[in-house]
């Protein structure tokens, strides 16, 4: 059995619906363990008080915000170069989840902001360069919202994606070295160097959780799209007939 | 091959000196854009020269969108760009020649006004030839990223709006270098970093860009 046998949309579709139940499961199983990690056992920070507990979803959205975008370029690039349909539909499929998680990352880190420095926003490089990513992600499902034709929103969008890729390493550091050039290290965003552990464990547990959410997110936002997309093929039929 | 590119490039010059109200209109934009700034947030010229380079860089950014709208659109609407995209020429030069010829109508004079807007904002006669010089280098930077935007939005309704949505997060780079360069001069601070990455950026995107562009026409008019 070759791995390309999924690429078929109709032989994909029961492959995702099998495996959202799992995901979806192991996401919230991830999640209570590194709450109650986070918000139960892990130490009260020495300098931050309580209020430093929203890393254990700020950071984990923030890492996925930018996996997920690798991840659409990913599938974007594939579904560029091989022309798979489903490769295509599974970039599509991730760019809202992308977006939510860089809003997320966004959102949590102005409410840590507000007791930690004292303000919603600072001009910060990350944070900068998190709000640029989110625009990327705005764009990429604008231009694919603005053309009719599907095959051609697919192709337009994943080349705007790569462009966006070869882009974010760019836009990562100039932004880095506009923050040292207008101010100076007032504000470090840079975590104290010792972080204790269970601290840490919380964080990466709660990861895995935001992990597990987006495939199952995902994977159940791309059945919908095959639906939608194959809706005048016969196993479709077949299936929403005797369901 | 290059008495095809040159026969474009001349062709596009040429439309862009006919349709003088068009070209000027984006320089006229970016002068009008600049001169609000002040109505704003207050004429004292310690805080106009403090955000003039930002101002007058994000000014130039903009101007830059509203011109970049018409550098494919007319070419798709009577048929040209088919018949560019069916040519032996490669197509990447050709969006090249055209690009080159949108900037020299566009971005080129953008740059020469921009020691005017500097005095405006009273920037002072070195800062005025860097803003220049910035300019010279970053809009030809913005044209070939802005013609990535404007193939990819070619044809489609609202494309102005999205080619801007597209294009403006991914210009971030060029205006920070940009007004960077200027006000690391006005600080007294050397611009050769600033001056140096931009020309960077530029190389890479004269290599990539056209590249880019000419695949994203591929898509839109298959």
């Amino acid at each position: 059995m070759s791995w390309t046998r999924y690429a078929a949309p109709q032989r994909f579709y029961p492959l995702a619906g099998r495996a959202i139940p799992w995901f979806a499961g192991l996401a919230l199983l991830l999640a209570v363990v590194g709450l109650v990690i986070g918000l139960g056992v892990a130490p009260t920070d020495h300098q931050q008080g309580e209020s430093y507990r929203i890393i254990f979803v700020h950071v984990p959205s923030a890492w996925m915000s930018m996996i997920i975008y690798l991840a659409l370029a990913f599938w974007a690039a594939i579904g560029l170069i091989f022309n798979t349909r489903l490769a295509s539909m599974l970039a599509v499929a991730l760019a809202p989840t992308g977006a939510w998680m860089s809003f997320l990352a966004l959102w949590t880190g102005a409410l840590w902001g507000k007791p930690t420095w004292g303000t919603w926003w600072v001009w910060d490089a990350r944070l900068t360069s998190e709000l640029i990513l989110l625009f990327l992600y705005i764009g990429f499902m604008s231009l694919h919202a603005a053309i009719d034709d599907e095959r051609r929103a697919d192709r337009a969008a994943a080349l705007l994606a790569l462009v966006g890729v070869v882009n974010v390493p760019i836009i990562y550091f100039s932004v880095q070295w506009w923050n040292t050039l207008h101010q100076g290290a007032s504000i470090s965003l840079t975590q104290a160097p010792s972080m204790a552990t269970t601290m840490l464990a919380g964080m990466l547990v709660m990861t895995l959780a935001f992990w597990m959410y987006s495939i199952a997110v995902a994977l159940a936002r791309a059945r919908v799209i095959i639906l939608e997309r194959e809706q005048g093929a016969r196993w479709v039929r077949q299936l929403l007939g005797s369901a | 091959m290059t008495a095809a590119l040159f026969a474009v490039f001349q062709r596009d010059l040429r439309i862009a000196l006919r349709r003088r109200a068009d070209t000027g209109s984006a320089l006229v934009f970016f002068v009008i854009v600049a001169a609000l700034f002040p109505l704003g947030v207050g004429p004292e010229f310690g805080l106009l020269r403090r955000m003039g380079p930002g101002v007058v860089w994000v000014a130039a950014l903009l101007a830059s969108m509203l011109a970049l709208g018409r550098l494919f659109a007319d070419d798709h609407a009577d048929g040209t760009l088919e018949q560019m995209l069916l040519s032996p020429t490669p197509l990447a030069l050709l969006v090249l020649a055209k690009t080159a010829a949108h900037w020299l109508a566009s971005g080129l004079l953008l740059a020469l006004i921009s020691p005017l807007l500097a005095l405006q904002f009273d920037l002072g006669g070195e800062a005025a030839g860097v803003l220049f010089l910035s300019l010279l280098l970053g809009t030809p930077l913005l044209s070939l990223i802005g013609a990535i935007g404007a193939a990819l939005t070619v044809g489609l309704r609202g494309a102005g709006v999205l080619l801007s949505l597209l294009v403006l997060p991914l210009c971030a780079p060029v205006l920070i270098f940009g007004a960077g360069a200027v006000e690391s001069s006005l600080a007294g601070l050397g611009v050769a970093a600033h001056f140096s990455l931009l020309g960077a950026m530029l190389l890479l995107a004269l290599f990539l860009a056209p590249l880019a562009a000419a695949a994203a026409l591929r898509i839109a008019l298959e």
